[in-house]
């Protein structure tokens, strides 16, 4: 009986009307297609992308070489080395990220006490040529002081869940 | 003497007429395909070549053109070029024989039939030679798979034919056409008392042009790209536009044998200009078959040899035989209308 059943099915082409069908249904579906240059998908605020060194509203640098970054850095992506300042306060000298190593996981932020290092929304960049790949300090204080604004958002909005 | 002349220029003008559209046919078909597939992947298929992406397949075209022809160093230089010509020649030639509109075809020869079937079984002397001359692994891999899997669905093909033939009694093309004309529309044609040799014809015309699923020839996954691996540049473009072109020229063909050509879907059905036929209908038709290529390469994964050997010899050969003895046993008794009226 089921011989039959099945011969019957593969004689009529049941299955491969079935597949047909399917391949028919998805022909008139609106297509998930994010055109990605011309259309972009939303970003969520904790996006987890290049970094950047925040400053005070008067200027000032908020890193204050506590080195718990380095500490935390799951890749040691993160080199730090620090002197007293002329007005005796603990400084940076010098603050190399490596992207090659940096995993992005984010944990050099949540470890900062004074909310200096971030990691911003930008995930479009490049590299031309070697050596770029390291954020100095200069780098990254220069991207927070670009996109302050849009860091300060995002903590904002997000300051209401942590 | 002058008058020679002019019989050789107008024939030669009718033949433009017929190549150049088709290439460019070929083209528009290669960019719907892409289209087509992509849209049953929920995609969005090209859209940055010119508006839509239309201008797609002739980007892809100038490039190939602008490649260089790598040959290999064991190949057989001579049949290594001949063998893109082989598959093209067939694949063009077999168009003479179309009739588009009542009175309207290359040549209106008696044997249309017989030939078109000559034609078609040669474009794979093109696949077979490239996969010899070649002299790679792949290649002639490719090669032998074509000619086995030709081999067995030529057989089927022709008794499709066959059933045609002898409903209608001539191997003329424009008489088959007109053989289906009649006050029933698309019920007088022959798909519906031939309807298993329809799907047999039709999915042995997929399996001749060695597209998917029966695409064995080719076998991307298995043996890379078969019996064009070792083709580049313009001689592999013209591989490609044989292929196609012989996909609409089935496609062509099962309109024209078992869809009623150019007559209209609603003849005698009193729709006004619906019911009147003309070469629009034929090109209307020919798409959907052209469609039915494309939509199945999108949904059925490729058969293994073996089950292409089967489907072949155990399933259609059988079928077509006894669809042979039910067609001689109707045109006997008269089941089928062959013919009732002209062009209304």
């Amino acid at each position: 009986m089921n011989r039959i059943v099945s011969y019957i099915k593969s004689l009529f082409l049941l299955e491969l009307l079935a597949g047909l069908w399917l391949t028919a249904k998805y022909f008139v579906k609106p297509k998930y297609t994010m055109q990605y240059p011309m259309e972009k998908i939303p970003k969520s605020n904790r996006f987890r992308g290049l970094h950047a060194l925040r400053r005070y509203a008067n200027g000032e640098e908020r890193c204050i070489a506590c080195k718990l970054c380095e500490a935390v850095c799951p890749a040691l992506a993160i080199t730090i080395d620090s002197e007293p300042r002329a007005d005796g306060q603990r400084r940076t000298t010098r603050y190399d990220i490596d992207l090659f190593k940096c995993i992005f996981c984010g944990f050099c932020e949540e470890s900062c006490p004074v909310d200096s290092i971030v990691e911003t929304d930008i995930h479009e960049y490049h590299f031309e040529k070697r050596g770029e790949n390291i954020l100095t300090k200069q780098k990254l204080l220069a991207l927070g002081d670009r996109y302050e604004a849009e860091i300060a958002k995002a903590r904002e909005q997000d300051a209401a869940f942590r | 003497m002058s008058n020679d002349l002019i019989l050789v220029a107008w024939t030669l003008f009718k033949i433009l007429a017929i190549a150049v559209p088709l290439i460019l046919a070929v083209a528009m078909y290669v960019y719907w395909e892409r289209k087509v597939i992509g849209w049953m992947h929920v995609r969005n298929g090209p859209n940055q070549v010119g508006p839509l992406g239309l201008l797609q397949a002739f980007a892809d075209v100038f490039k190939l053109l602008f490649k260089e022809i790598t040959v290999p160093d064991q190949a057989g230089k001579f049949l290594f070029y001949l063998a893109p010509v082989a598959a093209l020649a067939p694949a063009f030639a077999a168009w003479a024989v179309i009739p588009f509109d009542q009175g309207m075809a290359l040549a209106n020869v008696n044997a249309g039939l017989l030939y078109l079937l000559a034609m078609t079984s040669l474009g794979v002397y093109g696949i077979i030679l490239a996969g010899w001359a070649s002299n790679s692994k792949y290649a002639f891999l490719g090669a032998m798979r074509a000619a086995a899997q030709v081999v067995s669905y030529e057989i089927s093909m022709g008794m499709a034919l066959v059933s045609v033939l002898i409903l209608v009694g001539s191997l003329n093309m424009s008489d088959i056409v007109n053989a289906q004309a009649g006050g029933k529309g698309l019920f007088d044609w022959f798909w519906l008392p031939l309807l298993p040799m329809f799907v047999i014809y039709f999915v042995s015309g997929v399996a001749e042009t060695n597209r998917a699923p029966f695409d064995v020839a080719e076998g991307e996954s298995e043996i890379v790209a078969g019996f064009h691996v070792e083709y580049s540049g313009s001689a592999f473009a013209i591989f490609f536009l044989a292929e196609y072109a012989n996909m609409i020229l089935i496609s062509f063909l099962s309109s024209v044998l078992f869809l009623g050509g150019w007559l209209s879907p609603f003849q005698g059905w009193g729709l006004g200009f619906l019911s009147v036929g003309g070469w629009w209908w034929l090109f209307a038709k020919a798409f959907v078959m052209a469609f039915l290529f494309l939509w199945f390469r999108a949904t059925f994964p490729r058969y293994r040899y073996d089950q292409i050997m089967r489907l072949g010899w155990k399933v259609f050969i059988p079928i077509a035989i006894a669809w042979i003895f039910a067609t001689g046993l109707m045109a006997y008794y008269g089941v089928v209308t062959v013919g009732s009226e002209v062009r209304p």
